[in-house]
């Protein structure tokens, strides 16, 4: 299986993130898995000429390519002409290129949120009128519009996140390199679900402290990020305190807030991105799938119920209170 | 009579880049540096709260993502009056750091050296050992640098969360409190790291390197046994004399980084023939040839805009040319070294200014010089004492950060009013180096560093152009933004 992979309106940090993979050498394990990398801007040896060349002939069928990525937002701008970037060396803009491409290829996957929904570079003003490949935000359509899909009948398939682990990329494609990738192994978004049906809560390891809603006030304390620093964790579809990151990272083991990198629309939540936004006390987003009622129950109840050593805990940088030690027999 | 030739776009540099040559007797008689992409960052923090920059900035890179962040950090510190408790400045320090190391290590392995292996130079004594090594993507350098790559950025799960794209990084300091045991993880990571410097990159121990002091000890230690990259790199250089291609300005400038008690570890200044004042009051950004429309005359930071425009007359690029006192200046990790003083760096630029083997050298020089700093701050941490203060910005103000990424000076000016962003300008490394011509008609670095190497109008462009470019560690991600 061959794989193109081009950059537009992002910062190249998916495929940064990619190269941190920690399965051995990554470009062993692409040919391991059977994939071949027909071009990567950041790593291949081709440039200029050749590259454009290679790029020209997939275009117009001469080279058959198997994937598509793109990674980076599709910019329409300004006023639809797609010229706020024009691909290295000709006057097309690389809209039109993406277009050309992803309408041959067997699959075409976005790498990362910026090209899944328009991502970071959509926000605020989005000034480069940036969309997703196949959404603009929440919205279906984006480039490729509601109705693509690939030969083998696959939407455009979202390896979201900003920056996606660099697992979800491998896995990804080995499982279309392997013919293992249907679209009942994607979510109602297009994304994998072997990460994207975990939320980021999953694994947390200040989960005591959310059960006690024992919470953190300012960064750098211990207690969780939920109540008051604007941690999406139990809302957001990602594996990230499972697979963990860098070793043994996540952002919330980073100490600050999950502020949900693989939905779309994240880069404009409508609040402060570390303030949790509350109606009369309580949070607006509620954990997945949790009723209201339960949860303002719940929360009075736990946190009655807080043992000191939490409570304590949660307002520390460092532990103040061990858990005590039991002795089971005299 | 000369020809033009459009050539892109450029790879293994960070993001999209296209150079519009003049050629006229085998030689670029011009070059014309386009930076072909433009996300419009200083449109979108316009309006936004102080503290949400600290999730945008860092996406406007993915290589320079915590030195983004870091600036940011330091504009939003300055602009409420606070500085972070030691135990914050010292992760601060170790988290710019693991990028910076980071990204030297990435571009010599994955970027700059795989141009070595093209065919062009199949005649080369050292042509087939270096296609063994340092071809891209299968050479054994590629699969031996990313497991090492991956490992040492395990420092970054600790210190930051994740890479790239933290939100450790804040004005008051780290959001992430370490203690004893995850202080050991951190200093097993950097021995590990410091092991395959010394065994695969350098064959040398990592004070042999630093200990450098001029291009003569450098020659004479090449000659001596113990294998390593460096020493296949200076064979190279020596061979294709690289130290006298690629000279840009040699206005050498550095905003100095690394916090130390009471100084930093690398200095700020100027270097012109000497040492010069760096008056960052006298920093501007021209857009004469860049596609903004711009009321006037050149603009500091402080005070500029960010409008583009889809047609402009005599633009060619989306990269704005900033000018220090109305001169190019060239930044990085050679001129940081030059204006911090270290004796290799200075004497690599006295014969020839700046080139290609200079810049190369003066990284893997940084991969020495660091390290041990890293290993300094680590033990100076006292798990307890406080990481993260609040700090409250005032409804009204303004503030600066500047740092060193990787390669070279990033600033980031910042205005507040009523609580809001009223103007965000940033000027990375890149901007500085790979700035377009200015309403003088004076060249940006690149432009400069370009005139005059060979080229034909039809032949394969010449695989010195490449090393020329590659030699500045460009980000055009950063460049643009």
């Amino acid at each position: 299986m061959n794989l193109l992979w081009l950059q537009s309106g992002g910062c190249g940090g998916c495929t940064l993130s990619w190269l941190g993979s920690e399965h051995g050498p990554l470009f062993r394990v692409l040919a391991d898995e059977g994939i071949e990398l027909l071009w990567h801007p950041s790593v291949s040896e081709a440039g200029v000429d050749e590259a454009r060349q290679l790029i020209e002939q997939c275009a117009d069928g001469r080279t058959a390519v198997d994937v598509l990525c793109i990674e980076g937002s599709l910019l329409r701008g300004p006023r639809g002409t797609g010229g706020f970037h024009r691909f290295g060396g000709g006057a097309q803009p690389m809209i039109e290129w993406v277009r050309r491409i992803a309408a041959r290829a067997r699959h075409v996957v976005a790498i990362g949120s910026c090209s899944a929904w328009g991502g970071i570079t959509a926000a605020g003003m989005n000034p480069t009128d940036a969309c997703g490949l196949q959404y603009d935000g929440e919205a279906s359509g984006g480039l490729l519009g509601p109705d693509f899909r690939d030969p083998s009948g696959l939407p455009v398939i979202n390896v979201a996140g900003c920056p996606p682990h660099p697992d979800w990329i491998t896995e990804t494609l080995a499982a279309l390199a392997h013919d293992r990738l249907g679209a009942q192994h994607l979510d109602d978004y297009g994304r994998p679900r072997f990460y994207a049906d975990q939320l980021v809560h999953h694994g947390c390891p200040r989960n005591e402290y959310y059960e006690f809603k024992a919470s953190a006030s300012r960064h750098s304390e211990q207690g969780c990020l939920m109540e008051q620093l604007g941690c999406k964790g139990t809302q957001a579809h990602a594996d990230c305190n499972q697979r963990l990151w860098n070793g043994e990272g996540s952002c919330l083991r980073g100490g600050y807030a999950c502020i949900r990198c693989t939905d779309p629309g994240f880069e404009e939540p409508g609040h402060p991105f570390t303030t949790t936004p509350k109606v009369a006390g309580i949070p607006i987003g509620l954990p997945a799938d949790m009723p209201k009622a339960w949860f303002i129950a719940l929360a009075a109840l736990s946190k009655s119920a807080t043992p000191a050593r939490v409570r304590e805990n949660a307002h520390s940088d460092h532990l103040l209170r061990a858990p005590s030690v039991k002795r089971t027999k005299r | 009579m000369s020809t033009r030739r459009i050539v892109g776009p450029f790879n293994r540099v960070e993001g999209d880049l296209e150079i519009t040559l003049d050629i006229a007797a085998g030689r670029v008689s011009a070059a014309y540096v386009n930076s072909p992409l433009y996300r419009g960052f200083e449109q979108i923090l316009q309006g936004k709260l102080p503290a949400d920059a600290l999730v945008l900035v860092p996406r406007i890179c993915g290589i320079c993502s915590v030195a983004q962040s870091a600036a940011s950090a330091l504009a939003l510190a300055d602009a409420a009056g606070m500085a972070p408790p030691p135990n914050g400045r010292l992760a601060a320090n170790l988290t710019l750091a693991t990028e910076n190391l980071a990204d030297h290590l990435t571009h010599f392995y994955l970027f700059f050296m795989p141009d070595f292996a093209r065919a062009e130079y199949a005649s080369r004594s050292w042509h087939a050992a270096t296609v063994a090594r340092f071809r891209a993507t299968v050479g054994s350098a590629p699969n031996q640098i990313l497991p090492a790559r991956a490992r040492f950025m395990q420092m970054m799960g600790l210190l930051a969360g994740k890479w790239p794209h933290t939100l450790a990084v804040q004005p008051g300091g780290s959001t992430r409190p370490l203690q004893s045991s995850e202080i050991f993880r951190l200093h097993r990571t950097l021995r590990e790291f410091r092991q395959f410097l010394e065994s695969v990159t350098f064959g040398a121990r990592l004070d042999e390197i630093a200990s450098l002091a001029s291009r003569a000890e450098l020659d004479a230690w090449r000659m001596t046994p113990g294998g390593g990259d460096l020493r296949a790199f200076l064979a190279i250089a020596a061979d294709l004399d690289l130290w006298q291609v690629g000279r840009g300005t040699d206005r050498f400038m550095s905003y100095g980084c690394y916090a130390e008690d009471d100084r930093r570890l690398f200095a700020a200044g100027l270097w012109h023939q000497g040492e010069a004042a760096l008056d960052i009051a006298a920093i501007a950004e021209d857009t004469t040839h860049a596609w903004y429309a711009a009321a006037g005359l050149p603009q500091h930071p402080a005070s500029g805009s960010t409008l583009p425009v889809a047609e402009k007359d005599g633009a060619y690029s989306w990269c704005k040319a900033p000018r220090l006192g109305g001169q190019v200046v060239e930044t990085g990790a050679l001129a940081r070294q030059v204006v911090a003083g270290h004796p290799l760096a200075r004497d690599m630029v006295a014969a020839h200014g700046g080139s290609v083997a200079a810049r190369v050298v003066a990284r893997l020089l940084e991969l020495a010089l660091v390290l041990p700093a890293m290993d300094r701050w680590l033990a100076e941490l006292v798990p307890g004492e406080p990481w993260c203060v609040e700090t409250y910005p005032a409804d009204e103000t303004s503030g600066v950060g500047l740092i060193e990424a990787a390669r070279g000076s990033l600033g980031h000016w910042i205005t507040v009013r009523r609580g809001r962003i009223h103007n965000y300008q940033i000027i990375a490394p890149t901007t500085w180096n790979f700035s377009p011509r200015d309403s003088g008609g004076q060249p940006g670095a690149l432009e400069q560093a370009l005139a005059g190497l060979p080229a034909s109008a039809s032949e394969a462009l010449p695989a010195i152009i490449h090393h020329v470019v590659r030699s500045f560690d460009p980000c055009m991600a950063c460049t643009v933004h």
